[in-house]
C-alpha cells in the first residue's frame, strides 16, 4: 500500500438514511470501506441492502447524513466538481437517447464531459472497437439489443477516461455473451488504465472475477474478502448427493428436515448440499443406504448463503399442501407448441417453435431478452394469438377457449402485477374470487396463503410497499389460489437476491413434485439447473431442447470438460453463429 | 366473481389518495369558479364620461349610469384627446360623450345626440354592454317625456323571458356545469381504469383469470357509474340549495337523463382507455374528447350557430343531448316523454362505446 497516494474511494462511518412517506428507511448505516488503486471491486448483497445508494454515495449524487467520503482525497461535500471530472458513474438503467445514434450518443457525452475535440476520434475508435459497435455507429440507440445498449453506456461512461468507474449492476438482462463481453472491456481498462472499479452485482461469477467482494446486508458490510477467502472457509462442507431409490425432488424436501445442511439446490439429477460441517449429518437408514455422495466445488454463492441465513435465520417452510390436482386429460403432453410463428409488422419475434411440456414437469424457456421467450409465453396464456401454427394448454387453446379454461393455469409475470394500492387481505380476496373460490373453500385457500407464504404480519400493508421478496411471495400465492395444474412463471426471480431465489425455488420443486406442470422462463443460466428439460431461444428460435446434462453434454471441449450451463449456453451459441 | 370485481374497482380508486383528491377537491373548485366567474351578466364594466354640457339635464343622465350596477366610471375626461387614449389602454370599455349643446337641443325639444364609442375588440362584451346602455337611454327618455309631459314614444318593447324572467345567466351556467363536471370526472375515472392496469401489469393478470370480458367491463363500467350519479348529485344539490336555481321538473326525469348520460360517458371512457398503454396516454385521450366535446355541446355557444357540418357532428355528443335534458327538466320543468329524442341517442352511444371497448381489451395489440 502506497502511503501517500490518496486512495480512490474512502467511506468513513457513512450513514445514509431516507424518507419515503413519514417512514424512515436507513439506507446504510455506519459503513466504513476502502478500495485500493487499480482493484476491481464487487458490491453484492440482497436487494435493498444499500448497494445502488453506496455507488450513488460515491458518486457524489447524494451526500451522506453523517460521516465523511473521499474520492481520492477530495470531500465529497466540497469538492464535488474536482471529483465529477475522476469518476464515471453508470446508474442502472444509462440514460441514452433512443432517437439519437450511438456516435450522436457518444458525441452528446463527449460534449458533457468536455472532451476536446482532439480527443475523440481517437477515444470513439478506441471504444467503438473495444464494444464491438463500429457497425452500428449510424443505428438508433432505441433500436440496439439490451446486451449492445448496455455496452454503449459502458462506452459513454469511458469517454472521459475516469480513474474510477462506478458501475450499477451493469449486467442485469443482459445475454452471457454480452455480458463477456462487457467484462473484457471493464478488465481492459483496468489493466491499461489502471482504472479502479466499484460495481454491484446479482451474478457470483462476476464477483468471483474481482479482487475484493463486500457482501452488503441491510447497510451493513457483513464481509469483504478476496473470493478465494470466502470460498476457503466452505471448501470440503460441499456435497453432491443422489439417491436411487428417491428422486431429486424428493430428496431434496428430505433434507429440510436436517438442521446441519445450510442449503440444498438441485442440480441436474442430483442434489447439492452446504453443511454446517465438513462431514454429513447422520441420515436414517432409508437415505442413508441409498445414497451416492461424492464432494463438490464450494463456491461464493454458497458462502453468501451461509453468512446471510446466519443473519437471517429463516423459519423452515412448512411443506406445500396441495389437494390433488385431479384432471380428466391425462394425455402426458400438457403443453404443446406446434410450428408457431410470430409476427408483429416486420418483426418475426417467434420462428417456427416446436416443443412439448409434459404433465409434473419444471420446464424451463431460456434465452436473452428479446429472444422471444415472453411472446412465447403469452401466446401460451392467450394475451396474444399466435400468427400462425398450433398450440394447446391442457388440451385447449386458451386464446379461443371458454373463460373457464383459465382456471387450470396460474400467472406469475415478470414484473410485479398485483394491485400496488390494495392490501395484502385484498388482493387474496380478490383473486380468490376471480378465480371462482367461494365460501369456505376461499376462506381455506387464503388461509392456506397466508400461512403458508408466511403473510400474516403483512396482511393490512399496501402491497405495493412490500419488499420485493414478499412481493413475490404475494404474487405466488394469488398464482395459486386456485390450485392450478399448469403455472405459468415469467421471469419470476429477476431481481430478486439469491435467498428469495432459494426460497422459490423449493416450492416450485413441491408443487412440481405434487404434480403441478411448471412453464418458466428466465435468464439465469443457473436456474436452467432446476429445470427437469428446457429450450434455448436465440432470436426466435430453438437453439436447443434437452435436460441440463443434455445440454452441456453438447459443449464438453477439451479446454471445458465440465461446462457449467452459462459455458454450454456461450458454447452453443457461437457454435450457432460460426 | 363480478361483485368482488366491483368491490377491487372502487378500492383501487378509493385508496389512492390522489384519485381520491381528484373526485372531489376540483369538481368543488370548479363548480365555486364557474358558478361565479362563468357569465354573459356584465357587472362593473369600467366606462369614462365626457361631459362638455356639465348640465342639469346631462349630470341626471350620468346619474343613471352612475346607479346602473353594470357600469363604474372609472375616468372622467376633459379632453376630446383623451378618448383615444383610455380606450387604446383598454382602461375603459366605453366612453360616453355628451356634446356641450345637449341641453340646449333638449330645451328646444329637438333630439339631442349622445355619442358613445366603444372598444370592439371583444364583439360579444360590446354588444352586450351596448344592449344596457340603450336600456339605461330608454328609461331615460320614458322618465324625461313624463316630467315634462311630452307625447310618449308610439310603441315600446314589453319584454318578458320565460324559464328565466330576470335573464340571469348563472342559470343557464350552472345547470351546464351539471353535465361538465359529470361529463369530465366519469371520463377521467373510466378513461385511466384499463390503461392504469395495462401500465402496471395487472390487466394481463385479470385477462388470464376465468373472468370473462364481458364481465371485466361491467366491474369496470359500476363504479363509473357509481361516481357519475354521485357527482351529478351532489352538483344539482349545490345549484338548488347554493345557487338557488329553481328546479321546476321532475327528478325522475332528470335522473333517467342522467343514468343514459353517464353511460354513454363511461363507455366512451373505457373505449379510450382500452386504446391507451399508458396512464398518461389515457389521460391524452381523455383531454381529446372532454375539450371538443364541452365546446361543441351548447355549454356556452348555442349549437345553432355553428355551421351545418359541424351541427352534424355535435350528434355524437353525449354532452349536447344532456344539456338540453338538465336545463329542459331544471328550467321548464320538461317531462321524460318530451325528452324522450333525447335519451335514446345516450342509450346507443353507450351500448356502441361499450361494445367497443369490450372487443378492445382482448384484441388490442401493441
Amino acid at each position: 500500500m502506497t502511503a501517500n497516494r490518496p486512495l480512490p474511494l474512502d467511506f468513513q462511518h457513512v450513514s445514509k438514511t431516507f424518507s419515503i412517506e413519514k417512514r424512515t428507511v436507513e439506507a446504510l448505516k455506519q459503513l466504513s470501506l476502502t478500495i485500493e488503486e487499480n482493484s476491481v471491486t464487487a458490491l453484492v448483497g440482497p436487494d435493498g441492502a444499500g448497494k445502488t445508494t453506496l455507488l450513488r454515495l460515491a458518486a457524489g449524487l447524494y451526500l451522506p447524513n453523517t460521516g465523511q467520503i473521499r474520492i481520492f482525497g477530495y470531500d465529497t461535500r466540497q469538492y464535488s466538481d474536482q471529483i465529477h471530472v475522476m469518476i464515471g458513474y453508470m446508474p442502472q438503467r444509462f440514460g441514452l437517447y433512443e432517437d439519437l445514434t450511438v456516435a450522436e450518443n457518444l458525441n452528446l457525452y463527449a460534449d458533457l464531459h468536455h472532451v476536446s475535440m482532439a480527443d475523440r476520434q481517437y477515444r470513439f475508435d478506441d471504444l467503438m472497437v473495444m464494444t464491438g459497435l463500429s457497425a452500428f455507429t449510424d443505428r438508433l440507440a432505441g433500436k440496439l439489443s439490451g446486451g449492445m445498449k448496455q455496452k454503449l453506456g459502458l462506452a459513454c461512461t469511458l469517454l472521459s477516461e475516469p480513474r474510477l468507474l462506478l458501475l450499477d449492476e451493469p449486467s442485469v438482462g443482459v445475454d452471457p455473451v454480452s455480458r463477456r463481453e462487457l467484462w473484457r472491456i471493464i478488465q481492459h481498462q483496468v489493466k491499461q488504465k489502471g482504472t479502479t472499479v466499484l460495481l454491484s452485482t446479482a451474478y457470483m461469477d462476476e464477483a468471483e472475477r474481482c479482487d475484493k467482494v463486500v457482501l452488503v446486508d441491510d447497510g451493513e458490510i457483513l464481509a469483504q474478502d478476496t473470493p478465494e477467502h470466502f470460498k476457503a472457509h466452505l471448501s470440503g462442507h460441499c456435497f453432491r448427493l443422489q439417491h436411487t431409490r428417491l428422486t431429486h425432488r424428493q430428496l431434496q424436501s428430505r433434507l429440510h428436515a436436517f438442521e446441519d445442511i445450510i442449503d440444498s439446490i438441485i442440480q441436474g439429477e442430483s442434489v447439492r448440499v452446504v453443511c454446517r460441517q465438513t462431514k454429513l449429518p447422520d441420515f436414517p437408514a432409508d437415505i442413508a443406504e441409498h445414497l451416492k455422495i461424492s464432494p463438490a466445488e464450494a463456491g461464493l454463492e454458497d458462502a453468501f448463503i451461509s453468512l446471510l441465513r446466519r443473519r437471517h435465520p429463516t423459519t423452515p417452510q412448512p411443506p406445500l399442501q396441495l389437494n390433488h390436482i385431479n384432471s380428466k386429460n391425462h394425455a402426458l403432453d400438457v403443453i404443446r407448441v406446434e410450428q408457431v410463428d410470430r409476427w408483429f409488422g416486420q418483426f418475426q419475434a417467434v420462428k417456427k417453435l416446436n416443443f412439448s411440456v409434459k404433465r409434473g414437469e419444471i420446464f424451463g424457456l431460456l434465452g436473452a431478452n428479446g429472444a422471444g421467450k415472453t411472446t412465447t409465453f403469452r401466446m401460451l396464456c392467450g394475451l396474444l394469438p399466435v400468427s400462425n401454427g398450433q398450440l394447446s394448454v391442457a388440451g385447449v387453446d386458451l386464446r379461443t377457449a371458454a373463460a373457464k379454461a383459465r382456471a387450470k393455469i396460474g400467472y406469475m409475470s415478470q414484473k410485479f402485477s398485483l394491485y400496488a394500492n390494495l392490501s395484502v387481505q385484498q388482493n387474496l380476496d380478490f383473486f380468490s374470487s376471480a378465480y371462482g373460490l367461494k365460501n369456505q373453500r376461499r376462506k381455506q385457500r387464503i388461509q392456506w396463503a397466508v400461512e403458508q407464504f408466511d403473510l400474516k404480519k403483512d396482511l393490512n400493508s399496501n402491497s405495493g410497499d412490500l419488499p420485493l421478496g414478499y412481493k413475490q411471495r404475494l404474487a405466488m400465492a394469488c398464482a395459486l389460489m386456485h390450485e392450478p395444474e399448469i403455472l405459468f412463471l415469467d421471469e419470476p426471480t429477476s431481481g430478486v437476491d439469491p435467498l428469495a431465489r432459494r426460497e422459490f425455488w423449493a416450492r416450485t420443486n413441491q408443487l412440481a413434485a405434487n404434480g403441478v406442470t411448471v412453464l418458466v422462463t428466465t435468464h439465469f443460466m443457473e436456474e436452467a439447473e432446476y429445470c427437469d428439460r428446457l429450450v434455448i431461444m436465440v432470436q426466435g428460435e430453438v437453439l436447443m431442447t434437452g435436460s441440463p446434462a443434455e445440454i452441456k453434454q453438447q459443449a464438453i471441449t477439451a479446454e471445458c470438460p465440465e461446462p457449467t450451463m452459462e459455458q454450454a449456453f456461450i458454447h452453443l451459441v457461437e457454435k450457432n453463429q460460426s | 366473481m363480478l361483485f368482488a370485481l366491483i368491490i377491487k374497482e372502487f378500492l383501487a380508486i378509493l385508496r389512492d389518495p390522489k384519485s381520491r383528491f381528484v373526485l372531489i377537491g376540483p369538481p368543488i373548485i370548479q363548480l365555486f369558479v364557474f358558478g361565479y366567474g362563468a357569465t354573459y351578466d356584465l357587472n362593473h364594466v369600467p366606462i369614462a364620461i365626457y361631459d362638455e354640457a356639465n348640465s342639469v339635464e346631462s349630470r341626471r343622465l350620468i346619474a343613471r349610469f352612475d346607479a346602473s350596477p353594470a357600469f363604474s366610471r372609472e375616468i372622467t375626461l376633459t379632453h376630446q384627446q383623451q378618448i383615444a387614449e383610455v380606450l387604446d389602454n383598454k382602461d375603459v370599455l366605453a366612453v360616453i360623450h355628451i356634446h356641450p349643446q345637449f341641453d340646449r337641443d333638449l330645451a328646444r325639444g329637438k333630439t339631442a345626440n349622445i355619442q358613445i364609442i366603444i372598444d370592439g375588440r371583444d364583439s360579444n362584451t360590446a354588444l352586450i354592454a351596448l344592449n344596457y346602455m340603450q336600456t339605461i337611454l330608454a328609461k331615460y327618455n320614458l322618465a324625461m317625456a313624463q316630467r315634462h309631459h311630452t307625447p310618449l314614444p308610439a310603441a315600446r318593447l314589453q319584454i318578458r323571458a320565460w324559464f328565466n324572467p330576470n335573464l340571469n345567466s348563472q342559470w343557464f351556467i350552472v345547470t351546464g356545469i351539471i353535465g361538465l363536471l359529470t361529463l369530465v370526472v366519469t371520463v377521467l375515472v373510466t378513461a385511466l381504469s384499463v390503461a392504469r392496469e395495462r401500465e402496471q401489469g395487472t390487466f394481463d393478470q385479470l385477462l388470464v383469470t376465468p373472468l370473462t370480458p364481458f364481465q371485466i367491463l361491467v366491474g369496470k363500467a359500476v363504479p363509473g357509474l357509481v361516481v357519475g350519479l354521485l357527482e351529478a348529485s351532489f352538483i344539482i344539490f349545490m345549484a338548488v340549495f347554493w345557487f338557488n336555481i329553481p328546479f321546476v321538473g321532475h327528478l325522475s326525469a332528470l335522473y333517467l337523463g342522467i343514468f343514459l348520460f353517464v353511460f354513454s360517458v363511461i363507455g366512451i371512457g373505457l373505449m379510450i382507455s382500452s386504446i391507451c398503454v399508458t396512464q398518461q396516454q389515457g389521460l391524452l385521450g381523455a383531454f381529446l374528447f372532454i375539450v371538443p366535446a364541452v365546446i361543441l355541446s351548447g355549454f356556452a355557444t348555442p349549437i345553432a350557430n355553428m355551421p351545418p357540418l359541424v351541427q352534424d357532428l355535435t350528434l355524437i355528443n353525449p354532452l349536447r343531448y344532456f344539456l338540453i335534458i338538465v336545463r329542459g327538466v331544471f328550467l321548464e320543468g320538461l317531462p321524460a316523454e318530451v325528452l324522450f329524442n333525447q335519451y335514446w341517442p345516450l342509450a346507443i352511444i353507450g351500448l356502441l362505446t361499450l361494445s367497443l371497448a369490450a372487443w378492445l381489451f382482448r384484441h388490442r395489440m401493441y
